[in-house]
């Protein structure tokens, strides 16, 4: 991959919420994440909700400021900083001193990297027209010149996702929830960025409106030449809109691959059972598919298991994982998960093409 | 324990709930709207039926109707709903709390707002049995209400009784509510969305759950849902309902592989699958959904459908019988000369 392919560079990214009164690391939400996207790539993060996918997306736009790792923005180091903790004779984490975080100054890198919301009623402002609030960020970076341009831009911006321009003096709750969310990815297109974090942007949406936002990002990455970093549970649709995929369970980075070949070989047991659990709008499969359930629920990210997280529920856990965090390896080209069981030193892994 | 004993045979050609020509309006400052528009279809014994539909869809009202569970301004405005071939409709007050909980039992899909917070997980499990005379003493109570946390999958169901809602998570909530719903040994359950706001794993737990359950206890299940992959997984029959109205019925292989309205095949046909074989350009569902306001004269799908003739934007469309029990309300089929049963709204025959 040559260097200049390389939009995005996430390394060992960590980040821990502190609780109050307690000593310790707190609610380990993302930890030692690492990752790179590519110019125009969408890599679509899965997971169940509390296993940091969303705060993986947001600490990467230092929307949180990360605990530690290393963001590399178009060869630009945005934040630095070494790991603080380190495990005492008990294993616990406590802190170490670490030199400060090497941090640059974000404004201009927040018009070149946006995102788009969940819930898009909750994220636009009830007391705004949908004008001022695509025209708020064209006013922060300063990119109209006088009114006119700026309303120019702003019927052009509603224009192309497929609102009527007309409508720019309207306030969100005039909207439905489809047309709500399109606002949404107006504002986030407004200041022309080259990535972008889409957070489950059609999860609460009518199923009918779902496609039409999905070919619409499409659509627009197409025009513009965009990256996304899409975060969604639904499997279906990360696989549909992503060239890559990776599977997040509780704080970490499990597997990641290439969409397909991650639906058709999963490796690790989370991303199995995972894909298994995905109901399929199919009677005669349903009735003779043989369903993988997972046992039990996600533990906490306060005091996640020792070794393999996934080893309180993992029909296959042995005692090393008990013991050893897995190594993120390499198994095929391209595809990468975290297990004690795969790979050539245990002729037991728990796979099946 | 056991949950129960082998369901009642049921009654020579009567079903188990019966919903005819039924109607539902919101009296609002703005207007009536009207939710649902005259719905007929029927639950059989033992049978697990399927109700599909985006939010607006009349989904959740129509069943609210059945338990009588309608807060003003909404009202039944005509149509009538018969269990086991008593009206409820006209049910008194007492005896719907007694239907209620006792013959036919609803859970909900957000179990935060369903469970009382201030009382602890047995407390709310007893008080169903004790509501319905199911429990001569507290002792006994305590006793079934454990046996049914027990059913449902908890474990430790003694310690999980002296616990508050807070204390539990997502899936064990609804376990818990499933749990409550049960208790008295319904022979219709409602089930209103109750896993969409559960993680892919966690619904797939509740799925398998809520399928043993009914083959061991025989209920019926009336399965509200706008997810078609659950639909798939759980229902025998499927009723697809578009603003307010219902537009096509039938056996869950009928609607999966021989969709009769375009609007349930633009459904199919819109969302990505994981069985897909190869990357295809979605193909969605254009505009958005009807105001209920004012309903369009014809058949409410025309304005967002591909295949919309003139008739479809003026009339309402008449059933028309593709096989047995799978029936659809759309033009383009009275077109191919099929039989055909009174317009979707008007209908009062059932099939």
């Amino acid at each position: 991959m040559a260097e200049h392919d390389i939009l995005l560079q996430v390394e060992h990214l960590t980040k821990y919420f502190p609780l109050k009164g307690q000593p310790g690391p707190g609610i380990r939400a993302v930890e030692d994440v690492s990752v790179t996207l590519r110019r125009g790539e969408t890599l679509g993060l899965v997971g169940e909700s509390g296993c940091g996918k969303t705060t993986l997306g947001r600490t990467i736009l230092r929307l949180h400021e990360p605990t530690s790792g290393a963001i590399v923005y178009d060869g630009v180091p945005l934040y630095r900083r070494d790991y603080p903790f380190q495990p005492n004779e008990r294993g616990e984490l406590v802190k170490r001193s670490v030199p400060r975080a090497q941090a640059v100054d974000m404004l201009p890198y927040r018009r070149r990297m946006q995102i788009i919301f969940q819930d898009p009623s909750a994220s636009l402002d009830p007391r705004m027209t949908v004008g001022e609030i695509v025209g708020e960020a064209l006013d922060i970076h300063k990119l109209c010149r006088g009114r006119a341009q700026r309303a120019a831009r702003i019927r052009e911006l509603l224009s192309m996702v497929g609102l009527n321009p007309e409508h720019a003096g309207r306030y969100p709750h005039e909207f439905s929830g489809g047309q709500q969310q399109r606002v949404g990815i107006a504002r986030a297109l407004a200041v022309e960025p080259e990535f972008i974090v889409c957070d489950e942007p059609i999860s609460a949406l009518d199923v009918s409106i779902q496609s039409q936002v999905v070919n619409m990002l499409e659509d627009m990455q197409a025009q513009l030449g965009l990256t996304y970093l899409f975060i969604a549970h639904d499997l279906s649709v990360v696989r549909h809109i992503s060239r890559r995929i990776g599977v997040m369970y509780l704080g970490a980075l499990v597997e990641l691959s290439e969409s397909w070949e991650l639906c058709r070989r999963p490796l690790h047991p989370y991303t199995q059972t995972l894909l298994s659990a995905v109901p399929v709008p199919d009677p005669e499969r349903a009735r003779s598919r043989q369903r993988m359930v997972l046992q039990g629920d996600i533990p906490s990210p306060i005091h996640p298991p020792a070794g393999c997280r996934f080893h309180t529920r993992c029909p296959y856990a042995a005692g090393r994982c008990r013991k050893e965090v897995p190594p993120f390896r390499e198994h095929t080209p391209g595809h990468w998960a975290a297990c004690h069981l795969l790979g050539g030193d245990n002729p037991s892994a728990p796979v099946e093409s | 324990m056991r949950l129960q004993q082998t369901p009642a045979p049921p009654p020579e050609g009567r079903p188990l709930l019966e919903v005819r020509d039924l109607r539902v309006s919101f009296f609002t400052p703005a207007g009536e709207v009207r939710a649902v528009r005259g719905i007929t279809y029927q639950v059989d014994y033992g049978e697990v039926v399927g109700i599909v539909g985006e939010s607006g869809s009349g989904k959740s009202v129509e069943a609210y109707a059945i338990m009588g569970l309608l807060q003003p301004p909404g009202r039944v405005v005509g149509g009538a709903v018969t269990f086991e071939g008593e009206d409820v409709l006209a049910f008194s007050p007492r005896a719907l709390t007694t239907f209620r909980g006792g013959r036919a039992a609803m859970i909900f899909q957000n179990p935060m707002t369903s469970l009382n917070p201030v009382y602890s997980v047995g407390e709310q499990l007893m008080e169903a049995l004790r509501a319905h005379q199911k429990a001569a003493s507290r002792r006994e109570a305590a006793q079934r209400a454990a046996g049914m946390l027990e059913r449902v999958g908890i474990h430790n169901p003694e310690r999980r009784m002296r616990q508050y809602p807070h204390e539990l998570s997502g899936g064990m909530r609804q376990r818990v509510m499933i749990a409550m719903g049960l208790i008295c040994h319904p022979k219709l359950l409602i089930a209103d969305e109750p896993t969409t706001a559960l993680d892919v794993t966690i619904q797939a737990q509740i799925l398998e759950l809520m399928k043993d359950l009914q083959r061991q206890t025989g209920m019926g299940i009336l399965f509200i849902t706008h997810n078609l992959g659950v639909v798939a997984e759980l229902c025998h029959k499927v009723c697809v309902m578009y603003a307010g109205k219902l537009v096509e019925q039938g056996a869950v292989d009928d609607i999966f592989y021989r969709p009769g309205h375009p609007y349930t095949e633009g459904l199919l046909r819109s969302m990505p699958r994981l069985d897909d074989q190869e990357r295809r350009r979605l193909i969605p569902i254009q505009g958005t959904p009807v105001d209920l306001l004012d309903p369009p004269a014809g058949c409410p799908f025309a304005p967002r459908c591909p295949h919309a003739m003139e008739v479809c934007l003026g009339r309402m469309p008449p059933y028309v019988e593709l096989g047995p029990g799978h029936r659809s309300a759309c033009w383009l089929r009275v077109r191919e000369g099929l039989s055909t049963s009174p317009a979707g709204g008007e209908e009062a025959s059932h099939g």
